[in-house]
């Protein structure tokens, strides 16, 4: 085991894409993100790379787009209301195909909203959030590790399909402090940057077009067809969830993020008593890990959904559950945080209720 | 016998899809002869708007870059960061540098962006149809100002060389036109510098191009040169703005 930091996540965060190789971030300030552009203002130039505050969070993500088409390992990070602005040019990425990692540190919404933890993101990462078909890889850390761990790897994922990925966070990972280790992640298999703007003579003279522009509807319908076969080799391949203590459980909690630390304790205590209550934690939200619950399904006798929501991942939950066994849901909005206590509460309630 | 014109090697030997009499066909040219001129072709990346222009990718034979309305600017500025030894140019009209993306334009001149501006203005929307630009002038009709510009509800027209001229970011703004042959050529010389300022480093450069748009307009294309010469002029004058090179200004 190598030398352990004690560090704050979203410094964390900056830091681990450093450590991928990520060179241009292009940023704007919103709580409760700032020490993600803030780190990068001073540890960019250290490395040679380039740090930009923008104008806006649309600026931020168009320079983003222009970067990546360029051949360049890029990143940026906002919140809620800035991801929001950032939709058309998200939108953009995917349908240029474009490599990039976007990291939404959640507060609560909507609206202006508040500055504390939420989920309430979810629907916005994984169903769109900007128009037309296209899909992100969303990428959930629930410790400060984890977001290490995931966003070395997000860029690797981006390159391989050429797509963005996104790092799904919320406040309370963003501004927690745990200890870190600065570990090897094993770099995966790229395929070749032949298709870049940066100069027709740095890639064998013939012109490079960066575009998502498709007015010929056969030639766009083919192009669609192209993203859709991408988006299921990424399903079939991406999936990652966590499987705690469900060999034996009669209800699985099914969590991401710092909702699923919250949960394990919980998980913790209900054993405790007697119960047997296993969690089921997403790690990647799209695709999400219907592989993975499949196994879970026909043993367990039900499932509950905790988020910091009104509940949107629970609607993906019941798509997989397709009606098999009762999806129960608990949630927390507006900045509250659930507490272990309450999700046992709900946990025997409806073991109770049986 | 001796070639004394030629398609310039920047310009894709492709049909346009402009309308007849629009200037695009004649500032997009003069682009081209520039790169030729400069020998930048292998080194340059273009980035085209969200407008007439909207199909430039295939018209350049340089690496090319279709951006979001608005936002060549940022685009521009992302390629930069990652390719400094690029030259980078954005092909701009009126709706997308002074409406959606007067920010990123602002931003990027403020910043000194070492990129080169190609302003098309033309007081008009022409892609969409027809509708009210930031540079419509009062009076106008548009399809979005039926009566003619009010500038009461309107607003008033905005000069944006002027404007970034006053950015301290700015190494080269002027603003020319090609409603005819003297004017043209001058307009070439302004795109030139604007490059060769680009190519010395010397920060962000800007040609602002007054412009025809006869079929939104409706009026012929030599009617629509006529508007330009007695209309946009007087309000849209004609000169170099800022030059850092020189220490010139109007």
């Amino acid at each position: 085991m190598g030398e352990r930091i004690l560090m704050k996540g979203n410094e964390v965060i900056a830091e681990a894409a450093i450590r991928a190789g990520c060179r241009y971030f292009f940023g704007y300030p919103i709580t409760p993100q700032n020490e993600i552009p803030e780190y990068l203002s001073w540890r960019m130039p250290q490395v040679g790379g380039s740090f930009v505050q923008a104008e806006s969070e649309v600026a931020a993500i168009n320079m983003v787009y222009g970067a990546a088409g360029a051949g360049g390992r890029v990143m940026t990070s906002s919140s809620g209301p800035g991801i929001s602005l950032k939709q058309e040019g998200i939108s953009f990425l995917a349908a240029a195909e474009l490599p990039a990692v976007i990291v939404n540190i959640m507060r609560c919404g909507p609206g202006l909203g508040g500055i504390q933890p939420s989920q309430s993101d979810y629907f916005q990462a994984v169903k769109g959030g900007g128009h037309g078909d296209y899909r992100l890889v969303v990428l959930a850390p629930a410790s400060v590790q984890e977001a290490y761990d995931l966003v070395i790897e997000a860029f690797d994922i981006a390159d391989i399909y050429r797509n963005p990925v996104m790092i799904l966070g919320d406040g309370i990972l963003g501004q927690m402090m745990e200890p870190v280790e600065f570990r090897e992640i094993k770099p995966r298999d790229l395929p070749c940057k032949d298709w870049i703007t940066n100069g027709r003579k740095n890639h064998g003279g013939k012109k490079n077009i960066i575009n998502s522009l498709f007015l010929d509807p056969p030639i766009f319908e083919q192009h669609n067809l192209k993203l859709q076969k991408k988006y299921k080799d990424i399903s079939a391949s991406e999936q990652r969830a966590e499987i705690i203590d469900c060999e034996d459980a009669d209800l699985v909690i099914v969590a991401y993020g710092s909702t699923a630390r919250i949960a394990k304790t919980a998980i913790a205590d209900l054993r405790h008593k007697g119960l047997k209550v296993g969690l089921f934690r997403l790690i990647s939200l799209w695709p999400f890990p219907s592989d993975l619950l499949e196994s879970l399904i026909s043993k367990a006798k039900g499932f509950l959904a905790v988020e910091m929501s009104a509940g949107q991942m629970v609607e993906d939950l019941r798509l997989c559950v397709e009606g098999r066994k009762p999806v129960h849901f608990y949630g927390r909005m507006g900045g509250m945080v659930p507490t272990p206590e309450e999700i046992a509460k709900k946990v025997a309630e409806i073991i109770n209720g049986w | 016998m001796t070639k004394v014109f030629r398609r310039p090697e920047a310009l894709t030997d492709v049909p346009t899809h402009y309308c007849p009499g629009c200037t695009h066909g004649i500032i997009q040219r003069l682009v081209a002869e520039v790169i030729d001129e400069l020998e930048i072709l292998d080194i340059t990346v273009g980035i085209a708007p969200v407008g007439c222009a909207v199909l430039a990718y295939n018209y350049y034979e340089c690496d090319m870059q279709e951006a979001a309305h608005g936002r060549a600017p940022a685009v521009a500025t992302g390629i930069k960061r990652v390719c400094p030894d690029t030259v980078v140019f954005t092909y701009q009209g009126d709706g997308d540098l002074a409406s959606i993306g007067l920010a990123e334009i602002v931003h990027a001149a403020a910043r000194g962006e070492n990129f080169t501006n190609v302003f098309v203005n033309n007081g008009i929307y022409g892609m969409t149809g027809g509708q009210m630009a930031p540079t419509t002038l009062a009076g106008d009709r548009t399809s979005t100002s039926q009566s003619g510009r009010d500038l009461q509800k309107q607003g008033h027209p905005i000069r944006i060389s002027e404007m970034l001229a006053t950015l301290d970011g700015v190494a080269f703004i002027e603003r020319v036109s090609v409603h005819d042959v003297p004017n043209i050529i001058k307009a070439r010389r302004a795109i030139k510098k604007a490059f060769e300022y680009q190519l010395a480093g010397k920060g962000f450069t800007l040609v602002e191009v007054l412009s025809t748009c006869p079929t939104n307009w409706g009026v012929t294309p030599a009617e629509a040169m006529g508007k330009v010469r007695n209309q946009m002029i007087p309000y849209y004058p004609l000169g170099v703005y800022k030059d850092t090179g020189k220490g010139e200004g109007i």
